[in-house]
């Protein structure tokens, strides 16, 4: 196989790659940020406390989680296919995507929010703020970065996802290299898509983890900063010096870990 | 301004009960400084959270400005409308300052007006101006993670004063700060209580705090308020555990025959020489253990620990002389029974 026949067949793949975790992705993160969130409302001490609630809900989660996206993805063909019209295809293959990613998600969200100080929603209640304010100006706005990194982790799955659902058809890298590159035995094509699969998730993690220290950086102290997976040194405990120290000196510390992030 | 009357608080876990609060009775007046100290555990955080109903009081009712608080909270756990209103008139500050780390300084005082819904560009103006109150005009724009300990009080404050509120709840604010920084917040404190007639309701474990900035103070011990008053009351109420907390002198008798007496001079009875008075008229020799002088609640008062020669039934009457110059005498080893009565 030469590249003039390889190029539109890797050029369409990635594109119905990028197509179905785009949107499996957005579909997760209106899913799962709110169930994330309710998750800590209503479980124990939580603004909305219902232990009823908390416990269907976790449940829920903790089953559709427990299920290889394989055979999530033949249960819910009924589902897709009232949704969609049709169990083959890219936006068939979205369906059990998103479905899968939605708990996922959520438990990362839930962990994330989690993080936030307590003292800031009393804050928030002493100024006469509801509980929707206390979510939307202090849970989410103040879990952001780890949220960042939690949508950053689910992305990347969602690629892994994505490859397995080129087996319905779906098209996408995955795709390509089961069906050219093992059952044709063109290995070369099969490289190529294994090193665009490496390529494009590294870019992501490294946009995701810019983005959160981005944030992170000027937050400061609250939790610990989501470290980089490029960097195996501790620079980033730099990141919770005291106060105290002029932005400075705390810049000079970090300037090895900025040095590295201009590499790309 | 706030009157809490039988605040009881019981907390619930795995079947055991812990009462923090047992029928707690406070009063305090419009306009003044009232200090809540006790040690970690005594019940002075449930008490401060119970003021605007952070934490529902088991039993008991909370009056702040006249509106009864404990009627308006209604049965279920979450807070209504109308208690939700009430808390936007009570700023409050924190010991850690609770400023939320995503948003500028500017933001996090504009905060509480975004939650009253005040337009944007009213918003900026107050919260400028607030910041200028607090003497932190050219940080509006950094990151609370930039500023100082102190400073991230100031901006506590200046979010706490965005309400317009008559009463400022202070839960251990200067608790995580250092001596010069607790300082300079407790004299910003005191203006704002002065400058905008706000009523002050603070909690410490710091007895220099009490000292330097309050009018009114109160003892908790185990949930219950052991003393309370104003405290240039206190100071004059013999036997008060609060006063000797806030004034301590020291030293032990040096025999046994001996008897051991605290002085405590205030106002007038400070410029007299009485101590030599008595010395000639009973021809007794005393021996001063300590002393110490002091501004209390913006008062001279002075303390001594003298020793008198013999027991306590030799020197009747040279105490006596003591009480007749108007100073306040404690005998150490006497109960002093019958004067405690006059602490409640």
């Amino acid at each position: 196989m030469t590249w003039s026949e390889m190029q539109p067949l890797l050029s369409q793949a990635c594109w119905d790659t990028l197509y179905m975790v785009g949107w499996s992705t957005l579909i997760a993160i209106v899913g799962g940020l709110p169930l994330g969130v309710l998750l800590v409302l209503t479980d124990k001490g939580g603004l909305l406390q219902n232990t009823v609630l908390n416990k269907v809900i976790g449940q829920i989660v903790n089953v559709a989680r427990s299920m290889p996206f394989i055979i999530l993805m033949v249960a819910l063909m009924g589902f897709t296919r009232w949704i969609t019209g049709t169990t083959i295809g890219r936006e068939a293959a979205i369906v059990p995507l998103a479905i899968g990613a939605i708990p996922f998600f959520a438990r990362l969200v839930e962990t994330a929010v989690r993080e936030v100080d307590g003292g800031l929603v009393e804050a928030v209640q002493a100024m006469g703020g509801n509980t929707w304010t206390v979510v939307r100006k202090v849970l989410v706005p103040e879990s952001l970065p780890s949220l960042i990194s939690s949508a950053t982790t689910t992305v990347v799955a969602l690629i892994g996802y994505s490859a397995m659902a080129g087996t319905v058809g779906a098209g996408g890298l995955g795709d390509i290299a089961i069906r050219y590159g093992y059952q044709r035995f063109e290995t070369g094509l099969m490289w190529i898509t294994v090193a665009i699969l490496a390529v494009v998730i590294s870019v992501i993690q490294f946009a995701g983890d810019y983005a959160a220290r981005g944030l992170h950086r000027r937050g400061g102290r609250s939790g610990s900063a989501p470290k980089l997976r490029f960097l195996r040194t501790e620079t980033t405990s730099v990141g919770d010096t005291p106060a105290a120290i002029p932005a400075q000196a705390t810049e000079a510390d970090r300037a090895p870990a900025a040095e590295v992030t201009k590499v790309p | 301004m706030i009157t809490t009357s039988g605040l009881t608080k019981v907390y619930r876990s795995r079947g055991r009960e812990v009462t923090a609060l047992d029928g707690v009775d406070l009063h305090v007046r419009e306009g003044e400084v009232y200090g809540v100290i006790g040690q970690s555990g005594a019940g002075k955080s449930s008490l401060i959270r119970c003021v605007n109903l952070l934490e529902r009081p088991t039993a008991g009712t909370v009056t702040v400005a006249g509106q009864d608080l404990t009627a308006l909270a209604g049965r279920g756990p979450r807070a209504g409308k109308a208690l939700r209103e009430a808390r936007s008139r009570i700023g409050m500050v924190f010991q850690h300052f609770n400023l939320l780390s995503s948003r500028t300084v500017q933001d996090n005082v504009e905060l509480p007006l975004e939650i009253l819904g005040v337009s944007g560009k009213e918003r900026s103006r107050k919260a400028l101006e607030l910041l200028d109150l607090v003497g932190l005009s050219d940080k509006a724009k950094a990151y609370p993670a930039q500023l100082s300990g102190g400073q991230k009080q100031r901006v506590g404050i200046a979010r706490a004063l965005a309400g317009d509120p008559k009463v400022l709840l202070s839960d251990e604010a200067t608790s995580a700060l250092d001596p010069e920084t607790t300082r300079s917040i407790l004299q910003l404190l005191r203006d704002l209580n002065q400058q905008l007639g706000l009523t002050v309701l603070l909690i410490t474990h710091e007895m220099d705090v009490v000292k330097s900035i309050c009018d009114s103070a109160a003892l908790m011990e185990k949930g219950r308020i052991i003393e309370s008053g104003t405290v240039s009351e206190l100071l004059a109420t013999p036997g008060s555990e609060l006063a000797a907390a806030l004034f301590p002198v020291s030293g032990d008798a040096t025999g046994d025959d001996r008897t051991v007496v605290d002085v405590t001079f205030h106002g007038e009875s400070a410029t007299q020489p009485v101590i030599s008075q008595l010395s000639r008229t009973y021809n007794i020799d005393i021996s001063i253990l300590g002393a110490a002088m002091d501004t209390v609640a913006g008062k001279q008062v002075g303390r001594m620990r003298i020793e008198l020669p013999g027991r306590y039934e030799d020197n009747v009457v040279p105490i006596g002389f003591l009480r007749e110059q108007g100073l306040q005498i404690d005998v150490q080893g006497q109960e002093p029974v019958l004067l405690k009565e006059g602490a409640k």
